[in-house]
Parts: C-alpha cells; structure tokens; sequence
C-alpha cells in the first residue's frame, strides 16, 4: 500500500488476521451478551461486526441457576446465569442457519464439566457448517476433578485444552479466567498446547449482600463482575498475556467506548470483544468500529495493525 | 424504525413523595406503527451517562399519546432516584416497547394491582373502558396512586390498603376472594379473567385463587433485568416448562404457568 499525497483523506485499514480468521474490524461480541445474534439484529446490520462470539454451549442443554441471577454493582454488574444454554444440536438446528446469512466469521464458545463433554461440544460444533471458530470458555468446574475450575489450575487445563485440539481443526480459542495468580503462565499453557489464541479476561469472581437479610444477593452466592469496573484490571492482563505468549490476544473487560477498546489494543490485543455494554447501549459495537475508524483517522494511522501492541512503557 | 432512541424529558412530576410521572417525547419517527406500546409491554430507560447505574431500568408503559409516553413510577433505588432528577428537556436513553402484552379481554375482566403495579394495569383499564372491576391495593392512603383515574376507566373499584387508611383493612386478594364468595352465590359457573400487577405474596395468594376457582389470570412479572432484549438470561422466571425470560416471552405469563419458589 503506497502512501499518496492526500493519505489523510484514506480510509484506514481496519481488518486484522486472528487465528486463521480474516476480520474486516477487530470489534466483536462477548458470548453470553448477544444471544445469537437474532436479539441485536433490529438494532444493527451485523454484517458490520467484525465476529459474532455465540453464546456459551455444553454438549447437551442446561437450564442455568435459580434467581436471583443478576445484581448491578458499581459501574458493573455481577452474574451467575449458570451457563443456561439450548445445547450444540438445537444451537446448530435452529441458530446457526440464521448466522449463516451474514458475511462475518461465527465463533462458537463451548464448555463442559468433563473433558468428555468439552471433547463432544468441540467435535460437534466443528462439523456444522457456519462454525468459524471456536472459543473455549475453561472456567468451569471440573465434575471428575474436586470440582476444580479447569482454567485456574495448568496441569488440568493442559488436558483439557490438549483434548480438544487433538478433535478439531477449526481455529481454536481458549479464553482464559483472570481468577488466577499468574494468567501469563496460563496464557503459556494454551499456547503450548496448540491454541490458535486466546482470549481475555473471562469475569472476575464477586459476590454482593444483602445486609439486612445477611444472605448473598445472588441464588448462586457468587457470581462473575463485568462492566467498566474490570476494565483495568483487564488491560493490565492483556498486557502481561501479550509478553507472555506469540499467539494473538482477544481483548475484552468492560469496553464500553472505543477510548476503552483501543487502550487494549494498544495493550497488545489484536481484536476486541463488547459485552455488558451491549446491554446498555444495542449498538456499542458499531459505535465502537465507527470511534476506532475515527481515532485512527484523526491521528493519521492507516492501518490499526500499527498500533496493536505498540504501548510504550 | 429501530427500538433504540434517545427521547427528551417533557415533564416529571411530583404526584407524592414516592411516586413520580415522567412524560418523554418520543419523536415521531420512532413511535410508527410497530412500536406503538400495547397494555403491558415495557420500556428500558437510562437517565443518566455516567457508569452508576449502569444498566437501564425496566418500566411498564402507563400512557401513550402522539409522541409522548408516560411513565409512572416509585422512587426505591438508586435507578428510579436518578430518574426523579431528570428535569423538563434533558435527554434520556429509551429502548422498547418490549415484552409482550395482556390478551385483549373479550368482555368484563377483573384487574388487580398492588402499589406500582397500577402502572401496567391503567392501559389495559383504559383501551376497555368501563368493563373492568378494577382490585387495588396499597399499604397506605396516599401510595394510591392515580385512584381516581383508574377508577373513572373501570366498571367498579375495591380498594385497600395495609393500615386501612382507605377501603377495607388488608390484603387487596382478600377483597376479590369475598367479591368472587358473593358472585359465585348469585351466579352459577361464574368466570372473568383476571390481569395482575403487584408484589410476589399478592401474584402467589393469586395463583391459589385462580387455581380454586378455575378462572384465567394473566399476571406481569417484574425482575431485575439487565439487557431487556432476551440475549442476557438474567431476568428469567421458573415456570413449568423451565425457566423463561420476563423481558421476552413475558412479562405477561399464564399464572398457571409459574413456579412460585
């Protein structure tokens, strides 16, 4: 690409390679805030996007927790939905057909409580034409393991990510749990592991009381905080996974402005993901992409690929 | 047309010193005829742009006309404290309508409310004027809110309140319960359909009533929400065909269909 006379009047390049995937901007959903995808369809074109990340799915449905599941914090919110999902099969019966109209990458998330049911969702999911990708949410409590979370823990996590990469040949994502001591070691353990990214920060365990009644807010007592609460605490990790590990990071914690989401870019993020501000504000994410474009413009970047990873410290 | 708007503040007035009602001007463009607000369906508005609150709050449609929509409410949290602050040409955030609506009533058709939920019921009360026997309950007096204008819609009005300040002393259920005792001895297989709106302990002594008379009742759930477009999963209900989402295939539920936990 030549630089012209008049580069200032180009439209900056925003489309950015993740994990095999050529995305036309780095802005996507977070899974679990968008559905899939119907629920946001009147409000944008999401042809605009530059990735749908579905919402969660196990090998077979599950009906979520009891209520309460969601309580609003200070600039976030906590939630402990349960990971109430319709399952892989009616997901890829009645979904993805839906998704398939639309020129953008579709990347499943998927977890389980056995490394068998991982195993199953990835197998299933990457049979379906429409699947993209697929993001593997490790923050989930390992039924055959003490009920261990698999992403706090590197030996389990290796199995289960080892697993699944040896099942699929989709672009694998692996999005990691900032509820751990060290999340370049577990970033490290993905990456040895053949992951193609990662992705992160998954929410931050909290929990909220009701002091009159001395109980926790929510049915499940804990829950995972998101919103701009996290979002520094989210950099700040994305930073530590950029020095970490080679493979590309998808940054996400509380972006709600595309100030937020280019501050994670920069952190060494080549792509982002929008979730509870989805929920506040419908089109987030087209107004992000459209904040990014400008930035750049106004600062004579042509192409975004410049400014990912280029903090100066 | 597109459910997401930015609407500006008409008025929002004092009624009391818990409740309020605020009017916005919708725009034209944005009330066309798919989003014209039916008896029941819900608005999510932010009143402020800060990150504290942080989420829209859910609020039933209580009047529509040309542009503008109202909204009755109580003021109990920090959301409904920054929406009382809201003053006349200030902008606010809207998405809806959103949620489904009561059924129309094919004839007379009993409504109950308790306190705020008298909000949800004033538009069902007023595209049927005067075929509704209208049970509204309040813990006292002066949380009657809009009696008189709910009252001039219905075909009768019972009314109580916890200290007996105004009508009988009392739960407003115990009301319909002698009301249907009476009917039921005058008129043989008597059966209306009642609509809901209220507190938990009212909707669940409700569902035994319902359940014993064998009448239809339509209740409105209020939850917590988060997205209030069906993507969230925060905001759902046990029912006996597993959980399902206020904000989407509600609010408006078959009583019979709930779980009361």
């Amino acid at each position: 690409m030549g630089i012209t006379p008049n580069s200032e009047l180009q439209t900056p390049n925003l489309s950015v390679d993740i994990a095999g995937l050529r995305l036309k901007n780095p802005v996507m959903t977070a899974s679990g805030t968008f559905g899939y995808g119907e629920e946001y369809s009147e409000f944008m074109d999401l042809n605009r996007l530059g990735a749908i990340i579905a919402k969660g799915l196990s090998a077979t449905p599950r009906q979520g927790n009891p209520t309460p599941r969601i309580v609003e914090t200070p600039a976030g919110m906590l939630n402990a939905i349960g990971l109430q999902n319709i399952g892989v099969k009616v997901f890829i019966k009645e979904k993805l057909p839906f998704l398939r109209k639309f020129d953008i990458p579709v990347i499943a998330n998927f977890f389980g409580d056995s490394i068998d049911e991982y195993v199953q969702a990835a197998v299933e999911l990457s049979g379906a034409d429409g699947v993209h990708a697929l993001e593997m949410n490790i923050s989930c409590p390992n039924k055959h393991a003490g009920w261990i979370v698999f992403g706090t823990d590197p030996k389990i996590m290796e199995q289960v990510v080892t697993a699944v990469r040896k099942e699929t040949k989709l672009p694998l994502i692996v999005k990691l749990s900032p509820n751990v001591t060290d999340i370049g070691i577990m970033a490290r353990v993905a990456e040895n592991c053949g992951a193609d990214a990662v992705s992160l920060i998954n929410t931050i365990t909290g929990m909220v009381v009701d002091v009159k009644r001395r109980r926790p807010v929510l049915a499940n007592n804990t829950g995972g905080l998101s919103g701009p609460a996290v979002r520094p605490i989210a950099v700040r990790m994305v930073w530590e996974v950029f020095k970490a590990v080679k493979i590309p990071i998808i940054g996400m914690g509380g972006i709600t402005t595309a100030g937020d989401a280019l501050e994670f870019l920069i952190a060494g993020a080549r792509a982002v993901a929008v979730g509870t501000a989805n929920f506040i504000n419908p089109t987030a994410t087209i107004d992000i992409i459209d904040g990014i474009e400008r930035f750049l413009a106004d600062e004579g970047i042509l192409d975004i690929n410049e400014i990912i990873g280029s903090l100066r410290t | 047309m597109t459910r997401y708007f930015k609407a500006t503040v008409l008025e929002n007035t004092a009624l009391n010193k818990h409740f309020r009602l605020l009017t916005i001007d919708a725009g034209r463009s944005t009330l066309n005829a798919q989003c014209i607000p039916a008896p029941g369906q819900f608005y999510m508005l932010h009143s402020n742009s800060t990150y504290d609150p942080l989420l829209k709050r859910p609020f039933s449609i209580f009047k529509h006309e040309d542009n503008s929509l109202k909204f009755l409410y109580r003021i109990r949290g920090k959301g409904t404290i920054c929406l009382s602050n809201l003053r006349d040409g200030d902008i606010i955030e809207v998405i809806g309508p959103l949620g489904n609506s009561y059924p129309e009533p094919e004839g007379d058709f009993i409504a109950i409310a308790g306190g705020v939920g008298i909000a949800s019921l004033l538009p069902l009360l007023d595209i049927c004027k005067n075929t509704g026997y209208l049970f509204y309950g309040a813990r006292s007096k002066d949380e009657l809110v809009m009696l008189s204008e709910a009252g001039a819609l219905s075909k009768e009005v019972f009314v109580a309140t916890d200290d007996g300040s105004e009508g009988r002393k009392g739960v407003i259920t115990e009301l319909l319960k002698s009301f249907l005792n009476n009917l039921k001895s005058e008129i043989s297989n008597f059966k209306l359909p009642i609509y809901a709106c209220g507190p938990k302990p009212m909707l669940k002594e409700l569902s035994e009533i319902a359940h014993a008379s064998g009448m239809k009742c339509y209740v409105s759930l209020e939850e917590h929400m988060a997205c209030g477009v069906g993507a969230c999963l925060g905001c759902v209900v046990k029912t006996v065909s597993g959980y399902r989402r206020v904000c989407k295939e509600g609010p408006v539920f078959d009583i019979k269909d709930i779980v009361w936990e």
